[in-house]
């Protein structure tokens, strides 16, 4: 189902720190077909009938009762969105997942219910498995007749994946691989009827199996005591001496690690929109209270800190879903003819999801951030009423907190991300160094005049969002001038640099969404001023960032010569974001929800 | 079996709904819209119809081009084709002109059976579908619960007020006005909703209605006519200036 076309010219990999995108270049929620809303209302609708109700004996008395809801939400095509039709799917786009994704989203336990079954443990057969793996496995994943689930994480493997311990040795008939180990952190463990389990073969070559839960020997263990997301599935399981026929290796063996890696990929885009939903969700909820608790003979929503707290709330959803649908379409550029009959089609499908892999980390890092400052500023609005069982805010705050952790903590995103854009300009994909060359030719030149450069709307967002990407590339080329190939070591400075051009990466999605609200005639106001606050608070993080990375590399006379063009990048005039977020959260109070 | 269901796309329910500076109409600017709930009762009662007896299944809908959504969402449920009578200014018509519109559509398809909701979420008349009948020249009945086939007529439950119920034989084609609640809706679902993109929506514009007669003056929030007193003290003071205010202010004691 190409439903939407994409005028973007398939942008590189990290291209966008050089590159000048266009408004109408970038994918945003405004481009939703009439189909994409319909399955988002349809999502919405089942969530709030069948979800919504059974959320406090999900949480607390038999998390099971989430099973028969999505073998129902099966019936509706909710649990098999990518599936090809001859495998019992929808055979729909990325951004249908996606949307389907957030509107589940309502509720962490049952997210994780939903996004552990229909994504990683259903999407390793449908990108890995040969047709007669699918053909066995994907029908009864696609109904949710059969819970999926991933077994990557060990006791004292976590980020370390590639230190798992379970054994895989070939039987003497060469029918079985014997399988032998401890999983652990397995997201629906203790329903799930099919396993992705990854095991090193003789204990060296990283191998991927698909493991039915009746083969003998397979045991998950007791329900881990979780702080959030308690109505989810969380157990260790067990591999005694599992025997699993040799056509149950998933993929190439000893490549274990390419499947591992490339469904992170997927799962930490797909982390913005869930996030992005729960995000939405709290909005709503705080809105609510916030119009109907009284203070001081007032409504606390009369008061301009409160207001204060909707508006950032509003401003962080926005920017991180205008992030994440902005890499949903990039991937969907390269997706526009896609048809799963093509022998390379999931091939394709990870390329495309593989090219972004940087942009996904920072939506997976960013989003989940976004969430955790929702989450928290909810409870603050609800006051002592927050941190009570019996208010919906104090469960989205424990359930928040695990998407910083899993999907690679934000720590090994921030390490990766920026890794993965110095690989690429290594392996030449991204002409890095040349950027970063020019940008120091640039410096030693005299600065412009600026005497009245052009004014209007937007101008002087796009000159943020350009000198945030300078500062980020600056700080890059200094740092590697620094360091070399040792970079790598350098962590703080890595995850510096991370933040800089994600919150570049950041900036200008909200901002080009902004414009191509406008430009299609809608009122943009509100976009408008979430973007322009934004922009300028993420200046003030990146120019403290920056001056903590360079203070790392240089001293003296270099280090006095770099801060001084950090000052002038940084450099922007006021506005009054008082008195914007004041119009933000009025929207936000006025209409009861979160609304662009 | 032929059956046509009127759906109207109304403000979604809970909406925080904002009265336009003139008074005419709310503000449609950030309101989301959907399927009207009783006429979304009707669409099933029309899905199981035909899933019984066979048959097609059309909507017809008048609205404005932002009606498209709802009248997807018809055929995703699965009705097989829809008739979009579009017109963003159908505002300026009432009932019966509206009705008119209805009727001159419902003519060209000979259906054997009508539906339509009670009434509408936004304005509540109630009286669309028994206009629409007397415009067809055919039986009515409103406010159905329940409905069978049985050959050429059709056997029909209604709610009177009080518990009762009146059950009433008639002839087809006729129109039904469905109460909410008669049969548990569907959901759409995804498979419907890739379907429906191939369905036929026909676009036709209105042709002359009469001239509105029933005009809406003015919309407004209505005032409070209550007001609430709390007599402080203690249960005994409170009592008598209770009852000094009925006789004395009140005078009803
Ligand atoms: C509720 C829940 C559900 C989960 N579901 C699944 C699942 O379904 N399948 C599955 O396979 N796994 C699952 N996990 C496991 C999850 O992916 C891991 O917990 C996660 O990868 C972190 O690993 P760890 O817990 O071993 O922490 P560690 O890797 O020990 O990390 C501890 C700390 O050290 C930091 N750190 C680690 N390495 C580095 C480094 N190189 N540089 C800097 N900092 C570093 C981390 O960021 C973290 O702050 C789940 C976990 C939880 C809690």
């Amino acid at each position: 189902m190409a439903t939407t076309t994409f005028p973007i010219a398939k942008p590189k990999g990290g291209a966008f720190l050089l590159e000048q995108r266009q408004p109408h270049e970038v994918f945003t929620p405004e481009d939703f077909t009439d189909e994409h809303r319909a399955i988002g209302r349809a999502t919405a609708e089942f969530f709030a009938k069948e979800v919504a109700p059974h959320l406090d004996t999900i949480q607390y008395e038999d998390k099971s009762v989430a099973v028969g809801i999505m073998r129902k939400s099966g019936e509706l095509g909710l649990t098999g969105v990518i599936i090809p039709e001859k495998f019992g799917g929808m055979e729909m786009d990325l951004t249908s997942m996606m949307i389907v994704g957030e509107n589940i989203a309502g509720d962490g336990s049952y997210a994780g219910w939903h996004a552990a079954h229909t994504g990683i443990g259903t999407l390793p057969i449908l990108l890995f498995g040969t047709e007669e793996q699918k053909a066995k496995y994907l029908p009864k994943l696609a109904s949710a007749e059969w819970v999926g689930a991933y077994c990557l994480s060990e006791p004292q493997a976590g980020s370390d994946a590639l230190a798992i311990k379970t054994r895989a040795e070939l039987s003497p008939d060469g029918k079985h691989y014997i399988l032998n180990g401890q999983k652990m952190w397995i997201t629906n463990g203790g329903y799930a009827d099919l396993y992705t389990i990854f095991a090193k073969i003789d204990g060296e070559k990283f191998t991927a199996f698909i493991v039915e839960r009746s083969f003998p020997g397979v045991q998950p263990g007791a329900e881990e005591k979780k702080m959030g997301i308690r109505g989810s599935s969380t157990t260790p399981i067990f591999l005694d001496n599992v025997k699993v026929p040799v056509e149950n290796v998933l993929g190439e063996i000893g490549r274990g690690h390419i499947i591992a890696f490339n469904i992170l990929n997927l799962g930490r885009l797909k982390l913005g929109p869930l996030a992005i939903g729960g995000c939405k969700d709290v909005i709503a909820i705080a809105a609510k209270y916030a119009k109907e608790r009284k203070a001081f003979g007032k409504t606390i929503s009369a008061f301009g800190m409160i207001q204060q707290k909707l508006a950032e709330m509003a401003i962080r959803t926005y920017i991180g879903e205008s992030m994440s649908y902005r890499v949903v379409g990039m991937i969907e550029s390269h997706l526009e003819n896609f048809s799963w009959d093509a022998p390379d089609a999931a091939q394709t499908k990870l390329k495309a999801v593989e090219e972004y892999a940087t942009e996904s980390s920072y939506v997976k890092v960013f989003a989940s951030e976004v969430l955790d400052f929702v989450v928290d500023e909810g409870v603050q609005i609800h006051g002592g009423y927050g941190f009570h069982q019996d208010y919906a805010v104090e469960r989205a705050y424990r359930d928040s907190r695990i998407n910083r952790i899993f999907e690679g903590t934000n720590e090994i995103n921030r390490l990766l991300a920026t890794g993965m854009l110095l690989k690429r300009a290594q392996r030449g994909a991204l002409p890095l160094v040349q950027a970063v060359m020019k940008l120091q030719n640039e410096l030693l030149s005299p600065p412009e005049l600026n005497l009245g450069g052009p004014v209007g709307p937007f101008v002087a967002e796009t000159k943020l969002v350009e000198n945030a990407k300078k500062i980020g590339l600056m700080t890059l080329g200094i740092a590697f001038q620094k360091y070399m190939t040792t970079i790598d070591e350098q962590q703080e400075l890595l995850a510096s640099i991370t933040d800089i051009m994600m919150n570049a990466f950041a900036m200008e999605s909200g901002l080009l969404r902004a414009q191509k609200i406008a430009a299609s005639g809608k009122n943009a106001q509100n976009a408008t001023e979430m973007a322009a606050v934004f922009c300028r608070e993420a200046m003030d993080s990146i120019e403290a960032a920056a001056k903590v990375a360079l203070a790392n590399c240089q001293e003296g006379d270099a280090l006095r010569m770099s801060l001084a063009v950090l000052k002038r990048f940084a450099k922007y005039e006021p506005i009054d974001a008082i008195k914007l977020r004041r119009n933000i959260a009025a929207r936000v109070l006025e209409t009861g929800k979160y609304t662009v | 079996m032929k059956i046509v269901v009127a759906i109207k796309q109304v403000p979604v329910r809970d909406s925080q709904l904002r009265i336009e500076s003139d008074q005419r109409w709310i503000q449609e600017d950030d309101l989301g819209f959907e399927i009207n709930e009783p006429d979304a009762y009707a669409l099933e009662e029309a899905l199981q119809l035909k899933e019984k007896h066979g048959g097609e299944v059309v909507a017809l809908c008048a609205g404005p081009s932002r009606a498209t959504q709802t009248i997807r969402e018809a055929l995703a449920k699965g009705a097989d084709r829809a008739i979009h009578i579009e017109d963003d200014n159908l505002r300026d018509l009432d009932t019966f002109g509206i009705a008119t519109l209805l009727a001159g559509a419902v003519k060209a398809e000979k259906p054997d059976l009508i539906l339509t909701g009670l009434q509408s979420d936004d304005l509540g008349y109630g009286q669309t579908g028994v206009v629409l009948a007397e415009l067809l020249g055919v039986p009515h009945a409103t406010i159905i619960m329940q409905v069978e086939v049985q050959g050429g007529s059709i056997q029909v439950k209604r709610e009177l007020e009080g518990g009762w119920f009146q059950h009433i034989e008639m002839p087809l084609p006729a129109v039904l006005t469905i109460q909410s609640g008669i049969n548990k809706l569907r959901y759409a679902t995804l498979m419907g909703i890739k379907k429906a993109k191939s369905k036929e929506i026909k676009s036709v514009t209105p042709a002359a209605a009469p001239a509105a007669t029933a005009v809406l003056e003015r919309v407004y929030v209505p005032q409070k006519s209550k007001q609430t007193q709390i007599f402080e003290g203690d249960a005994k003071s409170a009592a008598a200036k209770l009852v000094e205010k009925l006789k004395f202010e009140v005078r009803i004691i």
